[in-house]
């Protein structure tokens, strides 16, 4: 219990502070960087609260593609290291302002808040015998299967939209079309090229 | 595990499986045939989703485990947005060809949209209630920049994405706060944890409403979250826009009554603080911000932004007369609002859209008809009789007034009053100012002129026959007074 304990504060407080540097860094790629640590230590959050199925996803999605990809953008982007605008400077003092007011409604919820009097266990979700895909794969298709679809229109909505946006057809553009190359007049030519002398 | 109910959400699934099939089909069809077929195929599938909203069993039926409820109230909204739906991809055909973007995504988008905004209505759950949101609103943001050649619509998309972005941030801290709170994300779990909720679940509940409602006062475009309004509206294709001025605002008000009479009804003393804050700060930012402007868009958003507050008013008063009240005002918004946008939609000058009010002047003796149908909506709009204008701000006033909010229904009478300025200076130009340069002829088109001429008889007359409307929206308020 104790190492289990030990764990989880070593984990959430490692993924505090990097979230907190991916916003303060001022190198972009830092930022990435501290992301995929963050990401790291939620996924060490979840193993300990026994779902390690999302753990996994986690690490897969999340660092193996989301961050990566991100990691390719900030560096095609060439992005120098910036400075804070003026703008950014003059409103700051109400950006603090609301800051305050949000941080001390967020004390006043946590305050709100009673302890459940256990220290440190954590509380299974699911029968030991069944493993978390099953249970989770027994619950999106059953129970949420409304929202899961609704998350897959969504998505496709995200397709659409990128496609919209982006692509255009360039009537200048040479494309390579098979079928009209094969079924060129001449036909095709099969040619044997001896060795060392080329065609 | 018993077996999955959907057939209550036959309508939201419908929608869903044709907009599906469109897409199909306008990957697979020729560009020229899709460009005004799929509009129309698109418009069909609306109206068959109408028919079966509107033929679904009365009363209260819920579907995928307690996810989705449908109800006469969910009818009542999903009707108003469906129409305005057909409404606007029927008018907007024309426009869309001439301002070269009447490719086959825009109908789908919008069929998806609408999707969305009736998952919204109809949700009865934290979670699909977050989903259908998304999917309203995703969408939008790639309408608002279709045209997407124009730095002004790109702009709008843009701005539209990142604050919603933000404010969807602000609606998921507030639900999570409320999930923590009441441990659940049903609205019956919600609304049973805070029927008489201590001191300290109280505090943390309250500030989950705020911020749920503030995502929601968001989508509304309700002052003070109004802010992204103006520049949206007037960036974004005016078909698109004229589809913003309405479904939208009908699924978040929707949303914000069920959530507010349903798990809510605990907290009642909050969440009239909220409908009253926002309220007044719509009805004077909306009121007093048009007056300067001289772009028909961007004062249509101002006015828009009143009009919301004025429904709000209804809602703040809560009773079961002031949402009626709300839903007759959203009834005749639609009309209104949308039979404007559908007039502007006909105007356009050197291929520009025309959108200034300078644009307008002669209107009466170039557009007759146009000119007649602006001015009946824009008195409307004003709530000056003998429009049905009149009569929607009646039914919002009088329930403030029984409600013991004296002050709430003075403001609004004196809004109105400042509205009439900025509304009759339109007038004004259409009537008594001379012709400038001619209008640009082959951008009105005979189905856009008869959808203006059916929201404007419509307009008119609801004052003359309004027992079955007033019925229908009495019936459709009364399903959330148990």
């Amino acid at each position: 219990m104790i190492i289990a304990s030990l764990l989880f504060y070593l984990f959430a407080a490692v993924c505090i502070g990097s979230a907190v540097v991916v916003v303060t860094a001022r190198n972009p790629i830092h930022s990435v960087l501290f992301l995929i640590l963050a990401f790291f230590n939620a996924a060490g959050l979840f193993v300990l609260l026994g779902a390690e199925f999302l753990a996994m996803i986690l690490v897969i999605v999340y660092v193996g593609a989301v961050a990566v990809l991100f990691l390719f953008v900030v560096m095609m982007l060439d992005v120098e290291a910036l400075a804070i605008p003026d703008t950014l400077k003059r409103n700051a003092a109400v950006g603090a302002g609301i800051g305050f007011v949000l941080v001390a409604e967020l004390v006043l919820v946590a305050s709100g808040w009673v302890s459940g009097g256990g220290t440190g266990a954590s509380v299974l979700a699911i029968p030991g015998d069944v493993t978390n895909t099953q249970a989770l794969g027994a619950l999106i298709y059953t129970h949420y299967i409304y929202p899961f679809q609704g998350c897959g229109l969504v998505l496709l909505v995200a397709m659409i939209g990128a496609i919209v946006l982006t692509l255009r057809r360039r009537p200048d553009t040479k494309r390579q079309d098979v079928s009209t190359q094969v079924a060129k007049p001449r036909g095709v030519r099969l040619v044997k090229v001896p060795t060392g002398s080329g065609v | 595990m018993t077996p999955v109910v959907f057939l209550p959400a036959l309508p939201e699934l419908f929608l869903a499986l044709a907009s599906l099939g469109l897409l199909l089909i306008g990957v697979l069809a020729a560009p020229e045939r899709t460009a005004k077929g799929i509009p129309l195929l698109g418009a069909l599938a609306l109206a068959v989703t109408l028919a079966l909203v509107i033929q679904a069993p009365a009363g209260r039926a819920e579907a995928f485990y307690g996810m989705f409820v449908t109800d006469g109230f969910a009818v009542f909204a999903e009707a108003l947005v469906l129409l305005a739906a057909i409404a606007t991809l029927l008018a907007g055909l024309r426009f869309n060809a001439w301002q070269g973007i009447d490719r086959f995504e825009l109908p789908v988008l919008v069929l998806l949209s609408v999707t969305g905004m009736l998952a919204m209505i109809t949700a009865n759950d934290l979670i699909s209630f977050y989903i259908g949101l998304e999917l309203q609103s995703l969408p939008l943001y790639v309408l608002a920049a279709f045209k997407r050649d124009s730095a002004r619509s790109t702009e709008a998309g843009l701005k539209y994405f990142v604050l919603s972005a933000l404010s969807s941030g602000l609606l998921l801290f507030g639900a999570s706060l409320l999930y923590g709170f009441s441990a659940g994300t049903s609205y019956e779990a919600i609304g049973h944890a805070l029927v008489q909720p201590d001191a300290m679940t109280a505090i943390g509940a309250v500030i989950g409403l705020v911020f749920l409602l503030a995502g929601v006062a968001f989508k509304l475009s309700a002052a003070p979250f109004h802010m992204w309004t103006p520049d949206v509206y007037e960036g974004s294709p005016t078909s698109v826009t004229a589809f913003f001025a309405v479904g939208p605002k009908v699924a978040a008000l929707a949303v914000f009554a069920r959530l507010a009479f349903g798990p809510f009804s605990g907290l009642a003393a909050a969440w009239h603080d909220v409908a009253w804050l926002l309220c007044v700060a719509s009805l004077v930012v909306g009121g007093f911000a048009a007056i300067n402007q001289t772009n028909l868009k961007r004062m249509m958003a101002y006015s828009s932004i009143s009009h919301v507050g004025f429904a709000l008013m209804g809602l703040a008063a809560g009773t079961e007369e002031g949402l009626r009240g709300m839903l007759v005002y959203l009834g005749v918004y639609t009309f209104m609002n949308l039979g404007t946008f559908v007039v502007l939609l006909g105007l356009g000058r050197d291929g520009a859209i025309a959108e200034s009010l300078s644009d307008l002047a002669g209107l009466s003796k170039t557009r007759p008809g146009a000119a007649l149908a602006l001015t009946i909506f824009f008195l409307s709009l004003a709530g000056l009789p003998p429009t049905a204008g009149v009569f929607a701000k009646m039914f919002v006033l009088l329930p403030a007034l029984h409600a013991g909010m004296p002050g709430l229904a003075i403001l609004g009478i004196v809004m109105s009053a400042v509205a009439c300025f900025y509304y009759l200076r339109v007038v004004k130009v259409m009537y008594f100012d001379e012709p400038g340069l001619p209008l640009d002829a082959d951008v009105a088109s005979g189905t856009q002129q008869a959808i203006f001429a059916l929201a404007a008889c419509v307009v008119l007359f609801l004052c003359v026959i309004p027992g079955p409307f007033l019925s229908i929206a009495g019936a459709a308020a009364h399903t959330l007074f148990p």
